[in-house]
């Protein structure tokens, strides 16, 4: 029997890493994401799991030890936000390109400057590159499946990349939910048992990771990891269907949330999206054909299957919780990616991008609400009037 | 070189899954300097032997002989010349600076541009 329990969104991950019971966690702590070591650090310290608790003296170090510790074929896992994202970044490429199935919580954050704890997009997008898979999470709950999931998409023979699941900082780490928590052998029987195929430890087969590649064989390498991409958008969604099925849950590649008769909708990921899902009800019974689409998964981007999603619509807002600087109209990464996936399938509607949030700036239903009433009026004139707006920034 | 194989046919990640293949990598065309053997006679410590780090040391094992240097894979670091006892002997009874290619040495390192048989 699943329980349900008061847990922050940090707990619920600290929670789902304790019933996997990695090999080895390596993570140093940072706003937002602290609280998720710290309660495994207890889990730790009472006995509850066997993993080996690397604490390190910084992330570079911490992710270092996960490219370690995996080569050498343990299950591993860490945790992380924002600058110590970015002091991880030469060794979240080497997790990749070696090939190295490491599960990543990633409590999104604003990177400095200037210094600043709150919630934004700035760090992920950040990765969005690097070859990790991105799975984005609503809530407390989805944290905490994202997680489960995401170690059988890492370590599926097919894909074998990293993963990491995101949540926003604060608004879903250190707020408190009703979060249902399976039963632990649930949780480990659908884990199951991670077998590596190539460990270092395996001294009866020598092996190299990470030798130097140079023109002759680099290109090769990344074309694999093209297809591992390839192949995770199935792994995905197979993951899913079996989670789905053992847990009765509801999860694929996006949520579409009252989308299917709706003439315009917003797409946005995170915890906003439960905030949009709000003003869409309150929409609605004002009569207004309004609808909203979650992405879970943005690496690998499902192109297709949002376009899709979304042809039917006559304008699309896409909020952004980070800019891209210096890109087409300063705009927001997954706006650009979603318009160019829709212009290229040949869906021509108004699009426009909302960038919001910054730094943990509130973002209040009745801003959403804009948001929707400006595509309800592209919807009718067949042109939005700005293709990016800084949603309540200050004159 | 071995042929060049397609994408799906090498190990993932680049990782080596042979021991001892790095042979079949010939890095000897990085060299810029070139160990020679000079008029002091090698003794057979066997020290280049152990310190040289692309194992290109050539050796008799049965006769512990020092034989010569794998110009296919040597890269030319010098770290042989410089561990060499016997090349430390001769700097010292020289009693003046010797250059790195000086024929009075055992191993000699000479540029690859002003090498000649
Ligand atoms: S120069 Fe360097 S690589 Fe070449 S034989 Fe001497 S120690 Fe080995
Ligand atoms: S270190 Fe010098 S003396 Fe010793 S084996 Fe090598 S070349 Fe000969």
């Amino acid at each position: 029997m699943s329980k349900f329990e008061a847990l922050t969104g940090n707990d619920a991950v600290a929670t789902a890493m304790r019933q996997i019971n990695p090999d080895v966690v390596a993570a140093y702590p940072i706003t937002p994401q602290t609280s998720t070591v710290q309660k495994f650090s207890e889990f730790v310290a009472d006995g509850l799991v066997d993993t080996e608790f690397v604490t390190v003296e910084s992330e570079h170090s911490a992710m270092s030890a996960c490219v370690g510790a995996s080569a050498a074929g343990a299950r591993v896992m860490t945790a992380t936000s924002a600058n110590g994202l970015a002091l991880m970044w030469e060794i979240v490429y080497i997790a990749a390109s070696n090939r190295l199935p490491i599960v990543m919580s990633l409590v999104n954050r604003a990177l400095s400057a200037p210094i600043n704890i709150h919630c934004d997009h700035s760090d992920v997008m950040g990765m969005r590159d690097s070859g990790w898979i991105i799975l984005f999470s609503e809530n407390a709950q989805e944290a905490y499946d994202n997680i489960i999931q995401a170690v059988r998409i890492a370590e599926h023979p097919d894909v074998l990349l990293p993963v990491a699941v995101c949540q926003d900082g604060f608004i879903t780490s250190h707020g408190m939910e009703r979060v249902e928590i399976y039963e632990d052998e649930d949780v480990r029987a659908f884990i199951g048992e991670y077998r590596p195929q190539w460990s270092i430890l395996d001294v009866d087969h020598p092996k190299t990771y990470g030798p130097l590649d140079f023109y002759d064989y680099y290109y090769e390498h990344k074309r694999q990891q093209v297809e591992a991409m390839k192949n995770a958008h199935r792994v995905i969604q197979e993951v899913a269907e079996e989670f789905n099925r053992k847990f009765n849950r509801n999860y694929g590649l996006f949520e579409a949330y009252r989308l299917d008769d709706a003439e315009v909708a917003v797409v946005v990921v995170n915890s906003t999206a439960g905030t949009a899902k709000v003003v869409v009800d309150q929409l609605r019974a004002e009569g207004l054909k309004v609808g909203l689409l979650k992405p879970r998964v943005f690496r690998p981007f499902p192109a297709k299957e949002l376009v899709d999603a979304l042809r039917h619509l006559k304008a699309v807002a896409v909020m952004d919780r980070s800019i891209s600087f210096g890109s087409m109209g300063n705009a927001g990464p997954l706006f650009l990616e979603l318009a160019a996936a829709m212009a290229l399938h040949g869906v021509h509607i108004p699009m426009a991008d909302y960038v919001f949030g910054l730094g943990g700036r509130d973002i209040l239903p009745s801003e959403i609400e804009s948001v929707y009433r400006d595509m309800l009026r592209a919807a009718e004139t067949g042109q939005v009037e700005r293709m990016v707006t800084y949603l309540s920034v200050r004159e | 070189m071995a042929e060049l194989k397609g994408w799906r046919d090498i190990p993932i990640g680049g990782m080596i899954l042979e021991a001892g293949n790095a042979v079949e990598y010939p890095t000897g065309t990085w060299r810029a300097f070139r160990p020679v053997f000079g008029e002091a006679k090698c003794i057979h410590c066997f020290t280049c032997w152990l310190y040289c780090p692309d194992s290109s040391i050539l050796v008799d094992p049965e006769n512990e002989k020092m034989l010569g240097f794998d110009l296919e894979h040597c890269k030319g670091c010098g770290i042989c010349a410089s561990v060499c006892p016997v090349n430390a002997k001769v700097r010292r009874e020289a009693g003046e600076e010797l250059a790195r290619d000086d024929p009075r040495l055992c191993i000699r390192m000479v540029e690859e541009g002003k090498f000649q048989e």
